[in-house]
């Protein structure tokens, strides 16, 4: 953590969410560098989703502790609403899973994009509309003029994504926090996707944290990977690590889990996350780990950086009493 | 050896006839015409199926693959007798599948079919145990006393706790219900199992466990497996044999393995292609999305996409034909096994 | 029908919610504190009705020249009418007209709307045509409109009362669960009833009926207080139930003439009334919120 050679833009420490009496987020902390490409990967349940609408602020009901620092704005869960207000979309902006249900149906898209594009730039009329046409150009959307005074009913899902794409971006945020954005949509339409937020964060130096389900797609598209498990964080680091040198028993499950073309052979895990009231108090994997030991139930493991060797990676880091 | 407008030599010429055999099948849907005004009622024909050709003999499994508005949802309710297709003609052991259903419970008990919202599927208002019995009581497959062992028996087998026999469907795991829904369409003691994006939408492991269950279950019963999936992975890991299928039509059908190691349809190449594989780079996708089938593009229905079309493939509408062993493919170009080379048959 | 009836208990789960509050929810009367108190005033109603002549202190038609328009005092609690009769006892049996009357004529409502909303839901064609118009010019009048006009064919009395104000409310019952029969029937799991060659007939009982029958159920709840206040206003129009009947709506009308010295003689039927309808609406409303599928899938 320490040799980081960029600047962290994002960094979480100890960011605890807890609804009713279930802990959903439990002490999670990670860095996000400029420019990074982060993916946070899990089961449903994992919380990698919170962690985004956390740090929206969009999180309903819900105690939330820990600090989340970023360069520039400071802590964005010690904001008020009033500054954060200012921060969404203009430095931090979130593109949802389901597009459709994102946009707002009774408005065009191009008149949604305008808003945005006039509330956080202070453009003109005229100034946002070309800048408009220009952002749908750039996303990818053929006829964006004629576009621009359709619905968003009117649109495919794939269209719909890219209109969200547009305006996620449209003020060239630091930080792009897409939440499943592909898991709606066809393999060929969310290969396109995901190829396109990835070149339109790179070309703004912006960050990027994907929440993903697919650990195979989150190595295709992402620098580094977080894997969560039940709230905590079991496993983080460069997404090679992640995938070929992997400690974690989960992350390892979680890879054998992946079906690739031509797989013919998977062994599937036992059982299912436990309800939230019958968690174990120390590493949540542990009823369903096949190294845990005695220890693993009652106390938590922490964080502890996995130097493989004097070469290896400064962040890659796991938690687990029994790594592999 | 040009093979368009070339009929379809069955590869099969066994005896017994195959469990589903379609052919032609055309099934058009009457829409709105698009930007109609409130006062005109025209409509046009929407072809959601335009000449299909398929064969599923008894015990194989296959998958069928494409993406929304692929025709894959209309050409499974053909599949189960819901619809009878406008054109062409869907038939089940040789018999129009709509005759077969008509006639008695003996179809309906033969074919069991497993919803993608599985959960919806079932009667919110009965218990795990009463959804199970009711085809058991339905087809009369045990006797009153047996019924509550054989409920535990299949809770068992498709891996649930027992104690889910007196639970609802609303208090339990996506994973549990698509359970759920697999006992209670193996409860009618069926030949074949149709099964519609069967585990989509669900987490990896949960993934990995139902597929590992749908295939000993597939092994141990020899059942005839016809699984509905938009990944090919699943379609690799489960099924012998796979058809892919693009706007109404079958473009591509053969052994799993064989198509997808060197597809021939560009598209099944491109799908392939598009699909997640560890740590490669993401390939350049398919330019824009799947046409409207109420606007077909000219000549071959791909050619709107395809990467390798050529000037003849916006003239000429490619039919189904024979590629190699047990393959098929609607392509006038076909790719060979050394890549995107086009073909000798200019 | 030899298989059929056996199935009948699996169908139609009695009342039950679908899915039992689980180990560590708190109970319903803890999360709902209003709901409670509404259930206990509702419930103490119900055996006030019960057990009116226990609980009566006088004769509720027993007339006193004597106690003429007294003002409450501990003889008459709540003070007595223009003919001495005791306002108290008479808001007491008064409870069970007003139960009686509510009950049984959303009882009536609701068979009338399941009938023709189930027969409008499953027919299609001129038949759904043709009810559904009915159910529209049904729901054109408001439903004490139609009751005086119910009443005026059918004369008056109590069971007059109950029938008029039954048909008067079929109308809303026929188009909610003409509603959910729509919905229902188009559900997934009446398609894989259907494609089990389950018969139609079967399909409708087993599987539409069950999910039909409940969300009627809590609107019956909530309509009872809705026919109280109308059978009470055609008392009150002097066209309901014939004096010297203990009715709320009688007694607020009778009382009108001396409301300015006498104000008790209407305030206090006016007042049961309003508690009543009060506390059936919030009872209604919980269980509807706490059973309701639709709204509790949300959560």
């Amino acid at each position: 953590m320490k040799d980081m050679v960029t600047q962290p833009i994002l960094s979480l420490r100890d960011l605890s969410v807890h609804r009713g009496a279930a802990k959903i987020l439990d002490r999670v902390t990670l860095s996000l560098a400029e420019g990074e490409t982060l993916a946070l990967v899990g089961e449903s349940g994992a919380g990698k989703s919170t962690i985004a609408t956390a740090l929206m602020r969009l999180l309903d009901g819900a105690k939330v502790e820990g600090s989340a620092e970023m360069t520039g704005a400071g802590d964005l869960l010690a904001l008020s609403e009033r500054q954060m207000v200012k921060l969404r979309g203009r430095r931090l902006s979130m593109i949802f899973q389901d597009a459709g249900s994102a946009l707002n149906p009774s408005y065009t898209v191009g008149r949604q994009l305008i808003t945005v594009l006039r509330r956080n730039l202070g453009l003109s009329k005229a100034e946002a509309r070309s800048r408009a046409i220009e952002l749908f150009t750039s996303v990818g959307i053929n006829d964006p003029e004629g576009r621009m005074s359709a619905y968003p009913h009117q649109l495919s899902g794939g269209m719909q994504q890219r209109v969200m794409v547009a305006i996620a971006l449209a003020c060239n945020p630091d930080l792009l926090l897409a939440d499943e954005p592909t898991s709606a949509l066809d393999v060929t339409i969310q290969a396109q996707i995901v190829r396109l937020i990835l070149a339109q964060t790179k070309s703004r130096g912006a960050s990027c944290i994907f929440v993903l389900h697919d650990l195979a797609l989150a190595s295709q598209s992402c620098d580094r990977i977080v894997v969560l498990y039940a709230g905590q964080v079991v496993e983080a680091g460069p997404s090679r690590d992640i995938l070929e040198r992997h400690r974690h028993p989960y992350t390892k499950q979680l890879k054998s889990c992946v079906l690739e073309i031509g797989t013919k052979d998977i062994t599937a895990p036992e059982g299912t996350v436990p309800p939230h009231s019958e968690m174990p108090v120390g590493c949540r994997f542990a009823t369903r780990c096949p190294r845990a030991l005695p220890r693993c139930a009652g106390e938590a493991p922490p964080l502890q950086p996995a130097r493989a060797g004097a070469d290896g990676p400064l962040d890659h880091h796991f938690a687990c009493w029994n790594p592999e | 050896m040009i093979m368009s407008q070339t009929q379809t030599k069955r590869p099969s010429t066994a005896p017994t006839p195959p469990v589903f055999e379609l052919i032609e099948v055309e099934q058009e849907f009457s829409v709105p015409q698009p930007g109609r005004s409130l006062f005109n009622r025209d409509t046009v024909g929407l072809k959601a199926l335009d000449g299909v050709r398929l064969s599923i003999a008894q015990g194989a499994s296959l998958a069928l693959v494409g993406e929304s508005g692929s025709g894959k949802s209309t050409l499974l309710r053909v599949l189960l007798g819901l619809d009878a297709p406008s054109g062409g003609r869907a038939l089940y052991r040789g018999k129009p599948i709509r005759e077969a259903r008509a006639r008695g419970t003996g179809f309906a008990r033969d074919v069991a079919m497993v919803y993608q919202d599985a959960r919806g599927s079932l009667d919110p208002r009965m218990t795990v145990g009463q959804l199970i019995a009711e085809p058991l009581r339905h087809f009369n497959i045990v006797r009153k006393g047996e019924e509550a062992a054989r409920v535990a028996q299949l809770i068992d087998r498709v891996g649930l706790p027992t104690d889910a026999a007196s639970r609802y469907p609303s208090g339990l795991s996506g994973g549990q219900v698509r359970r759920v829904a697999i006992a209670r369409a193996l409860a009618s003691e069926p030949s074949v199992l149709v099964a519609d994006e069967a585990v989509s939408g669900l987490d990896v492991s949960t993934q990995a466990q139902l597929l590992t269950l749908l295939r000993s279950l597939q092994r141990d019963m020899g059942l005839t497996l016809v699984f509905i999936t938009h990944d090919l992975g699943v379609a690799s890991y489960l099924c012998e044999e796979i058809a892919i299928m693009y706007l109404g039509r079958i473009v591509e059908t053969g052994p799993t393995d064989a198509v997808l190691d060197t597809p021939a349809h560009p598209y099944s190449a491109a799908l392939r292609a598009a699909a997640p594989r560890f740590f490669e780079p993401i390939p350049e996708p398919l330019p824009g999305e799947i046409p409207s089938p109420l606007d077909l593009p000219n000549g071959c229905r791909f050619s709107s996409r395809c990467p390798a079309a050529q000037e003849d493939c916006r003239l000429r509408d490619p039919q189904l034909g024979q590629q190699g062993a047990g393959r098929a493919v609607a392509c006038l170009h076909p790719l060979t096994s050394t890549g995107a080379q086009a073909s000798e048959t200019r | 029908m030899s298989i059929q009836t056996p199935d009948a208990p699996t169908a139609l789960p009695p009342a039950e919610p679908p899915k039992k509050a689980k180990t560590g929810r708190r109970s319903i009367f803890l999360r709902r504190p209003f709901f409670t108190i509404a259930l206990i005033v509702a419930a103490g109603y119900v055996l006030a009705a019960i057990f009116a002549p226990y609980v009566a202190p006088y004769d509720p038609v027993m007339q006193d020249i004597n106690a003429m328009m007294q003002a409450p005092s501990m003889a008459h609690l709540l003070g007595t009418d223009s003919y001495g009769q005791d306002i108290l006892s008479r808001v007491i049996y008064g409870a069970r007209y007003a139960l009686i009357i509510g009950i049984f004529s959303v009882l009536i409502g609701a068979a009338g709307g399941l009938v023709i909303g189930l027969a409008a839901g499953l027919s299609g064609g001129w038949l759904e045509w043709a009810l559904m118009r009915l159910i529209d010019s049904i729901l054109a009048l408001p439903s004490l409109i139609l009751a005086v006009a119910f009443i005026a064919i059918l004369g008056q009395g109590v069971d007059k009362v109950v029938v008029a104000v039954g048909l008067s409310m079929i109308g809303p019952f026929a188009r909610t669960v003409r509603a959910d029969v729509m919905q229902v029937r188009v559900q997934l799991f009446v398609e894989a009833a259907t494609l089990m060659s389950i018969p139609y007939l079967k399909v409708i009982w087993r599987h539409v009926l069950p999910n039909v029958i409940f969300p009627l159920a809590v609107q019956v709840t909530i309509r009872i207080s809705e026919a109280i206040l109308v059978s009470s206003s055609l008392s009150f129009l002097g066209i309901g139930v014939t004096p010297p009947t203990p009715d709320w709506g009688l007694m607020i009308a009778e009382g009108r003439a001396f409301v300015s010295f006498a104000a008790w003689m209407s305030a206090m039927p006016g007042f049961a009334l309003a508690l009543l309808l009060i506390a059936l609406s919030i009872v209604g409303d919980g269980i509807r919120e706490e059973f309701d599928p639709k709204l509790r899938r949300g959560a």
